[in-house]
């Protein structure tokens, strides 16, 4: 069971409980085939550095869960098919990532902070 | 009899002395750079959004790959842009 971390950019077009029901879909989908979310993170509405297919903002949406290593293969059939999503990026987690993204949702401030302002 | 420090020199002393470089990731011990945060990837780019070579953000080669594998990622996710004119 490895970590990995979904990040999913979809068209900015989306309404409120329409981007509740593709977060919903895609949380189905992990855990129906034995994956496990640790966490999910919308990020909403954001301005994107370029546009992408024509749209200048997108809505944002980050979760972090547990899976089994042949089940990005479906995950990925599942998000070319879905056009609502305009891009998207699976990341696998070694233990320090697993770590920070724990200390950065538990608040507990973690060492960027006193880099960030060298 | 002129005291040393009421000399005053025609061109002035070269005393600035350049602040030692240190990879700013082993001195405070981080070890894993999120590309979700761009504020702090930033640091390492220039205006145009380039990355920075190692010799100006004083990184150990480990953890310029990772700064480097980061961006790429948050250009990818549009966190970064790829090419911009005035970035900071």
């Amino acid at each position: 069971m490895n970590n990995y971390e979904l990040m999913v950019i979809f068209t900015p077009v989306l309404s409120e409980d329409e981007f509740k029901a593709a977060q919903k879909k895609f949380i189905d989908i992990i855990t129906d085939n034995g994956g496990e979310i640790v966490s999910t993170n919308p990020w909403g509405l954001k301005s994107l550095a370029y546009p992408i297919q024509k749209k200048t903002t997108a809505i944002y949406w980050v979760t972090e869960f547990k899976g089994q290593p042949d089940f990005n293969e479906k995950l990925k059939i599942q998000l070319l098919r879905d056009e609502q999503v305009l891009r998207y990026m699976v990341t696998k987690l070694d233990k320090y990532a697993v770590e920070y993204n724990q200390r950065k949702r538990s608040g507990v401030p973690t060492g960027n902070e006193k880099a960030a302002e060298v | 009899m002129a005291k040393a420090n009421e000399i005053k020199y025609l061109t002035a002393i070269k005393q600035e002395k350049r602040a030692k470089k240190f990879s700013r990731f082993e001195k405070y011990g981080i070890k894993y750079i999120d590309y979700k945060d761009a504020e702090f990837l930033k640091k390492f780019l220039n205006e145009q959004g380039k990355l920075l070579p190692r010799r100006l953000t004083g990184n150990s080669l480990k953890y310029q790959r990772k700064v480097s594998a980061a961006v790429k990622k948050a250009r990818q996710m549009a966190l970064l842009p790829y090419v911009t004119d005035l970035l900071k």
